[in-house]
């Protein structure tokens, strides 16, 4: 995990009407790197996932993949505001994984796994098929094949949800909160089937989460968010171990957690 | 009854039910490209939808249907009658239908939406493989409710002289004076017509719904559930 910048933030700002969300925030993520974003709700973790996802427009700021801006394309030396195809080619190396899944209830599991691979990437349906087989295997849900969503438990389609992202091939992996909606119990089920895919590949990960043990097991660095900023920017064992922030040394109290 | 009013009547059932076939199916033309082109990015798309569904909406049938076959030949449109029933049902149905179709549209939930924009689906491919699907099941019931309201509606080209089933019925009580035996027929007659589209609408919502995985209670009877 030596890579270059692959991901940077570059003093973006974002409010919603007088509340700020992100304050002049400038951060970079190295290629094959992950990153955890812990801090208090509303301190702008999932903000920050949303834009990279293009759900939410920044306000100010620019956003860079791989080189490429994600809002704005180069003519000569300006920046001006991308187009709809500049941005779907950007979007097309970044997928997200939702806190309330999200599957397609009008498609079959695996449908909902081979769909974007089919008619998105251009893959033959022999082709998707088949690797869509192979993730929801990992996941462990190769049995499931043909159910429906609705037909499956929260920790079994946030595992589908997972397999259609990375069924995507995505160089940057986004989790929302992936364990939030789930029972404990499920919630570590579905953290095992990350961890597993955190140690097989190379994907550039940022991940929201309130689990920490998870975070400090996958992580390489860990990012402390508070009201709008990144108050502290560390590996996880000093981060966790040896926090420096006084607010992130209350935070971290007051997150009990054993997942 | 003679064998040659009968065929009257054979022959106006077949009018009403082209009537209503044929203005559903262009009234369902018509909702679509309102409904969707209500929620559209371009302004004037948004605009030009907007001022159909609340011009049509407020217009009665009746006078639409004067307005096309007598109003527009001075103007030098002269449309064949029948077209112009069926114009004019259409044009009212699917301006309410429009209706129905944006608030499905609308009903989708946005994480939806999310999930295909993750996916890198383009615009149309979020519309046509996401959220429609799921929008037509919430779409179903309400028109069923507008079928019914076609159907009734169709009644009213007897008026301009198309021989539908109840310009038929005019004339057999013309002809035979059973005033009271002929309109409980007509009577009837609609009643078993509507009662069929419902059950055929309700098949297609079971059909609909089954794609979603989810179950509708079966039976024109059977009590409806929160699904």
């Amino acid at each position: 995990m030596t890579g270059e910048d692959f991901i940077t933030f570059e003093g973006v700002h974002k409010a919603f009407g007088k509340n700020v969300v992100l304050d002049d925030l400038s951060f970079s993520v190295k290629s094959g790197e992950r990153v955890t974003l812990i801090g208090p709700s509303g301190s702008g973790k999932t903000t920050i996932l949303r834009m990279l996802m293009t759900l939410t427009r920044p306000d100010r700021g620019v956003i860079g993949v791989d080189g490429d801006y994600l809002y704005h394309e180069k003519r000569g030396d300006e920046l001006l505001p991308a187009s709809e195809a500049h941005i779907r080619k950007v979007r097309q190396r970044i997928t997200m994984v939702f806190q309330h899944f999200n599957l397609f209830p009008n498609m079959k599991v695996l449908r909902n796994v081979t769909e974007a691979p089919i008619h998105v990437l251009g893959k033959s349906k022999d082709e998707a098929r088949e690797r869509g087989k192979e993730l929801l295997e990992m996941v462990g849900l190769g049995d499931k094949l043909n159910a429906h969503p609705s037909q499956l438990s929260g920790g079994q389609q946030q595992r589908v949800a997972i397999a259609r992202a990375l069924a995507v091939d995505p160089d940057v992996l986004l989790l929302d909160e992936v364990t939030s909606a789930l029972d404990p119990e499920i919630a570590a089920e579905v953290l095992d089937v990350l961890r597993d895919i955190a140690k097989t590949t190379d994907t550039t990960m940022l991940c929201v989460t309130h689990a920490m043990k998870f975070a400090r097991d996958v992580s390489h660095r860990v990012l402390m968010f508070n009201e709008g900023g990144i108050i502290e920017d560390g590996s996880p064992e000093k981060l966790f171990n040896e926090p420096e922030h006084e607010r992130t040394q209350a935070f971290l109290r007051s997150v009990i957690d054993e997942t | 009854m003679s064998a040659g009013l009968m065929a009257y009547i054979w022959e106006g059932l077949g009018v009403t039910l082209m009537l209503t076939v044929f203005g559903a199916l262009l009234g369902l033309v018509f909702a679509f490209i309102a409904g969707l082109g209500r929620s559209s990015n371009r302004k004037v798309v948004r605009g030009a939808a907007m001022v159909y569904t609340e011009i049509f909406r407020g217009f009665p049938s009746l006078v639409l249907l004067f307005a096309l076959i007598f109003i527009l030949p001075q103007f030098g449109y002269q449309l064949n009658t029948l077209f112009a029933g069926i114009l004019a049902l259409a044009l009212n149905i699917g301006a309410y239908a429009a209706e129905v179709v944006r608030g499905a549209v609308k009903s989708v939930p946005p994480g939806q939406l999310e999930a295909a924009v993750a996916l890198n689906f383009t615009p149309m491919q979020r519309l046509r493989k996401v959220v429609l699907p799921q929008a037509v099941v919430a779409m179903i019931p309400p028109f069923s409710n507008n079928l019914i309201e076609l159907l009734k509606a169709t009644s009213l080209v007897s008026l301009v002289y198309i021989s539908d089933l109840t310009f038929a019925a005019q004339l057999v009580r013309a002809s035979t004076g059973e005033t009271t035996l002929v309109f409980l027929g007509l009577l009837v007659g609609y009643g078993l017509i509507a009662l069929v589209l419902t059950t055929i609408m309700r098949l297609l919502e079971r059909l609909a719904a089954r794609r979603l995985g989810r179950q509708v209670p079966t039976g024109l009877f059977a009590r409806k559930e929160a699904v």
